[in-house]
């Protein structure tokens, strides 16, 4: 860990000793970090490890609670995301701020303290965004573009302020590989520019081939400082994640049982202008074994899932088959009756009711499934047993809370997460989907969640993983199909499945048809 | 200085239990200003007001016919709010429920039974129900927004009155007056206790209405599908509910209580159609249901103190000679206050002082 003099001319930034606490929580704990001016600098963290803290402090959105900022080499107070902006600081976010009601150009001017008139600006980021070859129609809807368009504008939002640091909160996480190769180009211009960039990502390649230098986190404390091209993404990989923190055991490849759920030649039309049609997909998933689907996001992801569990309906009642049996016209009710359970990626507001309780949660997904133990006759709902149920969920899967049976919303992302988790587990259904398992949850109860699904499925039932980390999925399935612009590849062994090969197939290599001979060694 | 709402970590109950008293005592101290600039001693027109109604029995009757159609309209205002369905139209569900149940006494004034009045009340019920399955239809047909649709068929049933009283329904022996012919005794909703009031079986209906709402909303798999589908649809539509027949539920019951309350209204307190047969009930009833926490038996305590606003309003009309306008006044008031009281429920208030805009200046210039 080199500790540079703190006036040095070169360094843009300059954190020593930053650290902020909520309640008892260590958010950021003595974090340094140095920014030179004209470099891409990633910070590599895995979910909670308080990156974005971290990053809400440099933008003025959250006050440290200790440390000091210097700002070209002079001490800086940056107590709000204005006095941030005034310093030379912009911010792309993950979650754009954009209306879709409103042009691009109009976007950009509600961020735009001044009087500008919106023709002024339009012509302004319509220059910017050809000079930088991110091409942006300034008079169009918002509620039009792509997300890739609309993170153009934030990007041209941020640069209209001539920002000397942007940071990128985890870019690529939206983007197809062909835009992220823009995005790419595009921060390696502003870089030859002399600007300064933060790189948030958990993505080890990317930043491997544009970041200069790195500086990793986990739980919440800086644990090293690299030069990304200089490691492996196993390398990178152990200082993110540690070496406390032990992958899930998966037992020897199970026996494959019988076919519990298959997808017949599914395919669905977009549902609405920026949903993804599913293109002929094929897949069976017997008991025993997990399965996982790869793919960048937004490539039909959340659409299979819809269409599986039953939110969305299939055309025909062959499309797809629980326990043999046809559930392509059968609601989510219905195919739960089946013995299927279904877990969606997002947990607030699909999967649990976020002003409800544990134990209404309880009801949301088990109210026909246990008809006759939670709901009595008239519709009666028999809350003494529902209150033991969860109870019986929240010792099983060692949800942390801080009251009885507390609103959905009081718990944080990944102890709500093993609730509702654990709330499908406690049925044993045999058929068991997942959007996301461990998307925004801690290390540890991610560990709980993975092994509770290899050992669901090693008791016989089938399990079908959606994800976007794919060392989540090398991690626990049995093998692993691709999902590409709503295409799925067949399922490749876990033997056989490679990184690069993976890797090939979510950046649209042809599904299903990958010759070995092609891999890239 | 400046004052800031600060979102809470989560519900506050105290001010979820609070609120509708603290607007209340608001109302009240913008009731007292608005006389004085009126030019009227304030504590006297509040007592006339609020306390002169409730000194006699016979004005606790009178506050009991006010407060059965409030209720009775408001319980199913709570199923179509706490289910995300923006139902501005009962009004106009209680005009239609008057109507379609006023069709026997009217139409048929020779036909005297015992089982007329049922049977004007299940056509009250049913007449209100259809007249709002045709916002809840819109919505989930044509994705409409219901609140338009629901307050312009308001317009549309006064209208529709205001026609049949004055044309096809107007009493053949009524010296031209816009009415309907009197209803027959038969066809007359029996006072409860007729010794000593004029309160009709409509309250006892309220009552039990709000009382049996209240527990399928608490007790029942049916309630928390209203709530889960109000709070958060993607969580709804998870648990496998559907989201357009609970549309077409929540206008149903709705229109269904606000149709009994018009019927109840027309055969109990009046005894026959006229052009304009509610001071507002259905608009009021709105106030009511967010006054009384969409929960039904708050609705009940709710219903009797905005039944005693329309009570005051004539009271303080004849002894002070305020105009009866000050009655919208009041229940516009209240709305306002409760509402804005609610916030609290999610936010808190905080005052910055100017030392802490000094210090954003002060960084500014670094």
């Amino acid at each position: 860990m080199d500790t540079t003099p703190l006036a040095n001319g070169r360094n843009l930034l300059e954190v020593r000793g930053l650290t902020k606490i909520f309640g008892t929580l260590k958010a950021c704990d003595q974090v340094d970090l140095t920014i030179a001016k004209g470099e891409i600098h990633a910070l590599l963290g895995e979910n909670g490890a308080g990156k974005s803290t971290l990053v809400k402090m440099l933008f003025g959105s959250l006050e440290p609670n200790a440390g000091e900022i210097h700002w070209n080499g002079q001490p800086a107070r940056i107590t709000s995301p204005g006095v941030a902006k005034k310093l030379g600081i912009g911010m792309v976010f993950q979650h754009f701020s954009l209306f879709e009601a409103l042009t691009a150009a109009e976007n950009i001017a509600l961020s735009l303290a001044d009087d500008t008139p919106i023709s002024t600006i339009a012509a302004k980021a319509r220059a910017l965004s050809y000079s930088y070859g991110l091409p942006l129609d300034p008079e169009s809807l918002v509620g039009d573009l792509s997300v890739g368009e609309r993170q153009r504008i934030e990007i041209i939002r941020c640069l209209l302020q001539t920002p000397d640091l942007i940071i990128l909160d985890e870019p690529t996480s939206v983007l197809t590989p062909q835009e992220a190769d823009k995005l790419f180009e595009t921060l390696e211009r502003l870089r030859a520019e002399g600007k300064s960039i933060l790189y948030i990502s958990h993505r080890l390649d990317e930043v491997r081939r544009l970041c200069d230098s790195a500086t990793i986190m986990r739980h919440g404390k800086v644990v090293g400082h690299c030069n990304p091209r200089l490691e492996t993404p196993s390398s990178l990989a152990r200082m993110m994640v540690g070496t406390e923190v032990k992958n899930a055991e998966r037992t020897t490849a199970a026996v494959r049982g019988e076919e519990l759920l298959s997808i017949c030649g599914m395919s669905r039309k977009p549902a609405g202008p920026f949903s993804m049609p599913l293109k002929n997909i094929w897949l069976s998933v017997a008991g025993g074994e997990v399965i996982g689907i790869a793919g960048v996001a937004g490539n039909g992801q959340g659409e299979l899932f819809e269409a599986i569990s039953g939110e969305a309906l299939q055309e025909s009642a062959d499309a797809i088959r629980i326990r043999g049996k046809s559930a392509g016209r059968m609601g989510i009710s219905a195919r739960r009756l089946l013995g299927a359970a279904f877990v969606p990626e997002e947990r607030l507001g699909h999967g649990a009711a976020p002003r409800m309780r544990l134990s209404e949660n309880l009801l949301l997904s088990r109210h026909t499934t246990d008809g006759k133990v939670f709901v009595g006759t008239g519709g009666m709902v028999k809350s003494g047993a529902i209150q033991k149920a969860a109870q019986r969920i929240i010792t099983a899967m060692d949800v942390r809370k801080s009251a009885p049976d507390p609103e959905a919303a009081a718990l944080s992302g990944g102890n709500l997460q093993k609730f509702i988790i654990g709330r499908e587990l406690d049925r044993n259904p045999a058929v068991m989907v997942v959007n996301q398992p461990t998307w925004g949850v801690d290390a540890g109860a991610a560990a709980r969640i993975r092994q509770a699904l290899i050992e669901l499925a090693r008791a016989g039932s089938a399990v079908l993983v959606i994800s976007q980390d794919l060392d989540e999925l090398f991690e626990i399935s049995d093998s692993i199909a691709v999902m590409h612009n709503g295409e799925l590849s067949k399922p490749i062994p876990i033997a056989e499945a490679t990184l690069e090969r993976i890797g090939l197939l979510m950046g649209g290599a042809e599904p299903g048809h990958l010759d070995p001979a092609k891999e890239v060694a | 200085m400046r004052i800031e709402l600060v979102k809470r970590p989560e519900r506050s109950q105290l001010f979820a239990a609070f609120s509708p008293f603290i607007a209340l005592g608001l109302t009240l101290i913008a009731g007292a200003i608005m006389f004085t600039v009126l030019g009227k001693d304030p504590v006297e027109a509040l007592y006339y007001y609020f306390i002169d109604p409730l000194r006699e029995v016979w004005s606790l009757h009178e506050l009991a016919v006010k407060a059965a159609p409030l209720i009775l309209i408001a319980v199913g205002l709570s199923i179509c709010f706490l289910s995300n369905n923006w139902n501005i139209g009962a009004e106009g569900q209680f005009i239609m429920g008057a109507i379609a149940g006023s069709i026997l006494p009217v139409m048929f004034p020779e036909f005297q039974s015992w089982i007329v009045l049922p049977l004007m009340l299940l056509m009250g019920i049913a007449g209100g129900a259809a007249y709002g399955a045709i916002p809840a239809y819109l919505k989930v047909r044509f994705n409409t927004n219901e609140i338009l649709t629901s307050l312009m068929l308001v317009y549309v049933a006064q209208l529709f009155l205001d026609w049949m009283v004055r044309g096809p329904w107007r009493n053949p022996e009524g010296m031209n007056f816009p009415e309907t012919r009197t209803f027959s005794p038969s066809a007359v909703l029996p006072e409860i206790w007729s010794a000593s009031g004029r309160a009709n079986w409509g309250f006892v209906f309220a009552i039990v209405a709000a009382v049996a709402l209240w527990f399928m909303l608490s007790r029942t798999l049916r309630g928390f599908e209203v709530q889960v589908l109000g709070q958060s649809p993607r969580a709804g539509k998870f648990a496998g509910f559907s989201q357009s027949r609970m549309v077409f539920f929540a206008f149903l019951v709705a229109g269904g209580l606000a149709g009994l309350a018009g019927i109840s209204e027309v055969s109990g307190a009046i005894g026959q159609l006229r052009p304009t047969i509610s001071p507002g009930y259905g608009f009021a009833a709105i106030i009511v249901a967010f006054l009384g926490r969409l929960n039904p038996l708050g609705i009940i305590a709710a219903g009797l103190v905005l039944a005693l606003s329309y009570l005051g309003g004539e009271a303080a009309q004849i002894s002070i000679g305020v105009s009866d306008k000050v009655v919208r006044a009041f229940q516009g008031m209240l709305l306002f206050f409760v509402l804005a009281c609610d916030t609290l429920i999610l936010y808190r208030v905080r005052f910055v002082g100017s030392s802490a805009a000094k210090t954003v200046e002060a960084t500014q210039n670094v």
